[in-house]
């Protein structure tokens, strides 16, 4: 797949995207780099504009300014050749009911340029990497359940060999033995192709993506690796520990220590130990020395002392909710938004 | 050039396996049917001074009102509804190439089905033949011409109903459009030469208009065996009119 392309240039590369539908924003100075073989989760809440975003790099949608470029080439420009470079999953991914899954696919490799030779043994493999082989190969795809026509849809988007690929929501509806199949082909990708990913099961993104991407309200909010994202957003760090002593004896040991340290009582753990969790600010270096400041506090009783990593879901809420909290202090929030609504 | 032709083979191939298709050709091919055997009764019980298959043609234009929504209904509204036309235009496809080759294909069902409608007229010569040996029986210049005119006539009667197809996602709207629309272009010029005639005046200039837009005015020429090249100016125009308003229609809404 060397059509036209710009060696040098990333996979996909957005500048300034904006699209407006009359008086609404629906994205706006959205800017996002994909490297070559990168695997990307492109995150945000219900109608952050990730759809639209993908629908106008894929140019199934005029952007009403800025630039979507794919390996390069302008895809508003010159959309063939961009889409050559291309496999694209929309969400909901509609298929056509009355083909078999082997005549659709061969359909779409020659459509997609597959040299007409080279149709077959390039449909096979993909339907060996996608797990239709067996069952699904010469079934109607009407007749397909959800899991199955969504690995038709994976199969379509690498059937071209592309350089690059953007899959909007792949998991969606599957049980947990399909998204492990999923999760483990998208890995091979990795190196291969650039992934695009967008998903509401953020495990699921942390564990296949190099990098994320948060949208919110149609802007970028977040951009990075997990880790990087985790500095970010959540820099204080937060231990769990299940201890026989009572909060005010916790306090009392650690306080002295460590005024900006914070405890939460979680409970009784049962057997006379309770639960909690000590936050404890990004500069502190109590953290290395914590256990020997309760240990003789508690009498050895002592259950369980663990870090707790932020979830990309915990990144993911605080980067949403700077983000609101920036436009509310903008004095711009929408009167239906979670801010005012103080639910938050 | 490759992209039309797979393109073109798929939707031919989904045309062969949709119920439309085959409800349709079986509706008109009962209803042509049926008017040609009342085209022969009425040439063995009247004096006419036309032959069976040219009254039969004047039948095709009406006949084509009801069928032709039957046959481009599907062509859009479908795949809008499904969705499946946003995935198809991810791949590197033009929308006019897509246009052009549901287009060829509905056309190529079209000749298909208006061939086997043929077949009517040639059965009863078939047969007749040698029991009345009349001549007129079959009259080869009206068979030809005649077909040529719903060939050339098809192109655009199809461009528009895959137009009405293109504008909306329910197939009984697009059919429902398909047909009004063709009930206009059909009457139109009908409805045009009922003003009066006038001499010198814009009665007389619409009476011009009305003549080269009057769809039996073509077909009564196509009947005598003449090929008058503005009625397929007319119609072609026509056609590649509707089919690029359908493209720049499906680039919008995909």
């Amino acid at each position: 797949m060397t059509h036209d392309s710009t060696d040098n240039a990333p996979a996909i590369e957005v500048e300034n995207l904006c699209k407006r539908y009359g008086s609404m924003t629906a994205i706006e100075g959205v800017n996002l780099r994909v490297g070559r073989g990168e695997v990307v989760g492109f995150l945000g809440p219900n109608g952050a504009g990730k759809s639209t975003t993908m629908r106008i790099i894929a140019g199934l949608m005029a952007a009403t300014s800025g630039i979507a470029r794919i390996n390069g080439i302008p895809v508003a420009w010159r959309p063939e050749a961009a889409k050559r470079h291309l496999g694209y999953m929309p969400e909901n991914n509609p298929l056509p009911e009355d083909l078999r899954v082997t005549e659709y696919l061969r359909w779409r490799a020659k459509l997609k340029g597959v040299p007409w030779r080279k149709v077959t043994a390039r449909v096979d493999a993909v339907m060996e990497a996608c797990d239709l082989v067996r069952k699904t190969r010469r079934r109607l795809i009407g007749t397909l359940s959800k899991g199955f026509r969504q690995r038709v849809g994976i199969a379509d988007a690498i059937l071209g060999d592309p350089d690059v690929v953007i899959l909007d929501e792949p998991t969606i509806g599957l049980d947990p033995h399909q998204i492990l199949g999923i999760r483990r082909l998208i890995r091979e990708l990795r190196g291969k192709m650039a992934v695009l990913i967008s998903s509401h099961i953020l495990p699921e993104i942390e564990q296949v993506c190099d990098r994320v991407i948060i949208i919110n309200q149609g802007r970028i909010v977040a951009s990075g690796t997990a880790d990087s994202l985790r500095r970010e957003f959540i820099p204080d760090s937060s231990i769990s520990l299940e201890a026989g002593i009572g909060i005010e004896a916790l306090n009392n040991a650690l306080l002295p220590w460590e005024p900006r340290v914070r405890v939460a009582d979680k409970g009784d753990a049962g057997e006379g130990y309770r639960h909690y969790v000590i936050t404890l600010p990004e500069d502190s270096h109590l953290a290395s020395g914590l256990l020997q400041r309760i240990w003789p506090v508690c009498a050895g009783r002592v259950r369980e002392l663990h870090s707790l990593r932020p979830s990309l879901e915990d990144i993911f809420i605080a980067a949403t909710r700077r983000s609101w909290e920036i436009v509310a202090a903008d004095g711009t929030t929408p009167p239906n938004h979670p801010v005012n609504q103080g639910n938050r | 050039m490759r992209t039309l032709r797979i393109l073109f083979l798929h939707e031919l191939k989904s045309l062969a396996i949709a119920a439309p298709t085959y409800i349709a050709s079986a509706l008109f091919l009962a209803l042509m049917g049926f008017l040609y055997w009342q085209a022969l009764r009425e040439a063995t019980e009247l004096p006419l001074d036309y032959t069976p298959v040219q009254g039969w043609f004047k039948w095709f234009p009406p006949a084509l009102i009801v069928v032709v929504p039957l046959l481009t209904m599907r062509s859009f509204a479908e795949e809008r509804r499904m969705g499946t036309l946003g995935a198809l235009f991810s791949t590197p496809v033009h929308p006019v190439q897509v246009v052009y080759a549901k287009f060829a294909a509905i056309y190529v069902m079209y000749l298909v089905m208006c061939a086997l409608a043929l077949l009517f007229p040639c059965m009863a010569w078939w047969y007749l033949n040698d029991l009345y040996g009349d001549p007129r029986l079959l009259s080869l210049p009206s068979l030809l011409g005649g077909y040529s005119f719903v060939a050339v006539s098809g192109a655009l009667y199809l461009a528009v109903g895959m137009l009405a197809s293109s504008l909306t996602r329910s197939m009984l709207v697009a059919a429902m459009l398909t047909f009004c629309a063709l009930f206009l272009v059909i009457l139109f010029g009908w409805l045009l030469q009922q003003i009066p005639p006038g001499v010198d005046s814009w009665e007389a200039r619409v009476q011009q208009y009305a003549d080269y837009l009057h769809t039996y005015q073509h077909l009564g020429l196509f009947l005598r065996g003449i090929v008058d090249t503005r009625t397929i100016f007319l119609f072609g125009t026509g056609a590649m009119l509707a089919l690029g308003l359908t493209s720049l229609t499906i680039q919008s809404k995909a």
